[in-house]
């Protein structure tokens, strides 16, 4: 194991976070704050609870993995697109490492990223509203294993895209609505009871489901069904970047 | 010992059926300099990059001091050092950044003496805060080299190192390059210039279409670039060469009315003023004569239109 040249990427790719701290930590604090004013005050004051929960703070989880899933995503693409777009990845191919190493660093990086977003997150929302975490260890897990799930899918997409605009194109017309729609702002037993078998086909709705149950023991499918699944996608993504470093695609002729 | 790099039948056909090399063995021996010459397209830049790791050969095999790219690449690979053609820098890291993180990504601890040593030799250690993209081309070349060099390679590969360079850099760069050989490194580097392959290389490899044309010795080619020809315009064409004159090897060509005598300009004695002598006794009226000399650029040229044809 070439432990120096996973420091090394990892190290290089969080100073780039730090080159964009104030974009990187700024926006995310701000677009939450925009969440609990819209959501928390104006409208959730008119919905007392859901589930035993005050709104407010049944949609922090919800909010979390929102930034969770749009982060690891983007920052893990865009950190492996960008080498391939200026050409500097010539390196990276060329050095004494494995692809194993390659990714260890490049997605460690995205994911210790998105997750220290959604610590701040956290740490903003409980400004507005008080939380209780119930199972921290389970929290957390959730937390990490979300992060770098889709860091990997967000490496995938990185290697995939071979312009700008494919690198926007899933995480725009995939996640997002997928997010939005997998029960971040509501339970979906409010749903009437088609819509909530159609949601039962949203992968996303384990996850934020299983995340609010570390919370406040809510939830909207069972815990083991969450945990399940995201460890579900890890295997899904860890076998296609595999296949991937095995077949050289999109990154050596 | 082991040569340096040992290429055994490399052939490379890309996906769109060209194949940019064809069949090509060459052995490096340690510590030379080796020009690659050959025209755009040649395979020069295939054959780097199969040796790096950058492209997947169709068939052949790759040693570097004796370890497979393949099956060992990580002791092949940590041994080499790739300055590629095209300046691909990152953009907002700064000089120091950049050259530490290469030394890094291949396997080696911090070293900010070596670093400091490596960027006051390519008279970059005065920009080491600059961001990259603050550089002129020509230092952004030569950051290229010092990531190139950041981990102490024993094998460089510059590819076209001097393209588009000015006079200054490219001189600082030969003499970083014979320096370098200097300790021990292997070079190779491919050019598009004869005289840089004059300048500085021990063996110059000619390739052209992805075949290795010709690999030699400078000294030999330069040997074979002492050899002159003596060319003689007759007054009146021969059918046939005299008798007197078949000690000599000459060639009757245009009709009978040109002769041509190759010498070597170091032998102690070209044989001219005999070979003159010999021809005015047999009656040859010579109008007019010519001496021309070979350069490596007309052995690479009748080496690569040879090929074509």
């Amino acid at each position: 194991m070439n432990f120096e040249a996973v420091k090394s990427i990892y190290l290089f790719e969080m100073a780039r976070m730090k080159r964009t701290l104030l974009q990187s930590v700024i926006s995310p604090v701000l677009s939450t704050s925009l969440y609990f004013v819209v959501f928390g005050a104006a409208i959730g004051s008119r919905i007392e609870t859901v589930e035993g929960v005050p709104y407010g703070a049944f949609i922090v989880p919800g909010l979390m993995m929102l930034t969770l899933l749009q982060n690891s995503i983007s920052n893990a693409s865009f950190g492996i697109y960008f080498p391939k777009f200026i050409g500097t990845i010539y390196e990276v191919l060329s050095a004494p490492i494995s692809f194993l190493e390659i990714v260890l660093g490049y997605v460690g990086a995205a994911a210790t990223k998105s997750m220290i977003l959604g610590l701040i997150i956290l740490a903003t929302a409980h400004l507005f509203v008080p939380i209780e975490i119930k199972h921290p260890f389970w929290m957390l897990f959730f937390l990490v294993l979300t992060a770098i799930t889709f860091s990997l899918f967000g490496f995938i997409i990185g290697i995939w895209a071979d312009n700008f605009e494919k690198l926007q194109l899933i995480p725009l017309l995939i996640i997002t609505p997928l997010v939005f729609l997998g029960g971040s702002f509501y339970s979906i037993h409010m749903l009437p009871e088609f819509w909530q078998k159609v949601t039962l086909a949203n992968p996303v709705l384990y996850l934020i489901s299983g995340f609010r149950w570390s919370f406040y023991e809510t939830a909207d499918v069972g815990i083991e069904l969450s945990i399940a699944m995201i460890l579900i996608f890890l295997a899904l993504c860890l076998s296609i970047i595999w296949w991937i470093f095995r077949t050289g695609y999109k990154l050596k002729t | 010992m082991t040569n340096a790099l040992s290429i055994k039948n490399l052939s490379k056909t890309y996906d769109t059926g060209l194949t940019a090399l064809n069949g090509v063995d060459l052995d490096i021996r340690r510590g030379e300099i080796l020009a690659l010459l050959g025209p755009n397209g040649a395979g020069k830049t295939t054959l780097i990059s199969i040796v790096c790791g950058l492209v997947n050969p169709s068939t052949g095999t790759v040693a570097v001091e004796g370890h497979d790219i393949i099956q060992d690449y990580r002791k092949a690979r940590a041994l080499i050092g790739l300055v590629p053609q095209e300046l691909h820098t990152e953009t907002f890291e700064t000089v120091w950044d950049t050259v530490s993180y290469s030394r890094g990504l291949f396997g080696k601890k911090p070293a900010p003496q070596l670093v400091e040593q490596i960027l006051k030799d390519l008279s970059l250690f005065e920009k080491k805060d600059s961001k990259i993209m603050a550089l002129s081309g020509g230092m952004k070349r030569r950051v290229m080299i010092a990531k190139a060099l950041a981990h102490e390679p024993r094998i460089l590969f510059l590819d076209e190192p001097t393209a588009g360079v000015d006079v200054e850099l490219r001189k600082d760069m030969w003499r970083l390059v014979k320096r370098l050989r200097d300790t021990g490194v292997t070079i190779i580097l491919t050019t598009h210039y004869i005289e840089e392959a004059e300048e500085i290389a021990d063996r110059v490899g000619v390739i052209n279409r992805g075949r290795l044309l010709l690999v030699e010795d400078k000294a030999e080619l330069m040997r074979k670039l002492g050899q002159k020809q003596l060319v003689l315009e007759l007054q009146k064409p021969l059918e046939q060469l005299p008798e007197a004159l078949s000690d000599y090897a000459l060639e009757l060509s245009d009709g009978g009315t040109r002769i041509t005598y190759h010498y070597d300009t170091q032998a102690t004695r070209t044989g001219i003023a005999s070979l003159l002598a010999a021809l005015a006794g047999a009656g040859v009226t010579v109008k007019d004569l010519d001496t021309e000399q070979r350069s490596l650029e007309d052995i690479f040229v009748s080496l690569v239109v040879e090929e074509s044809q």
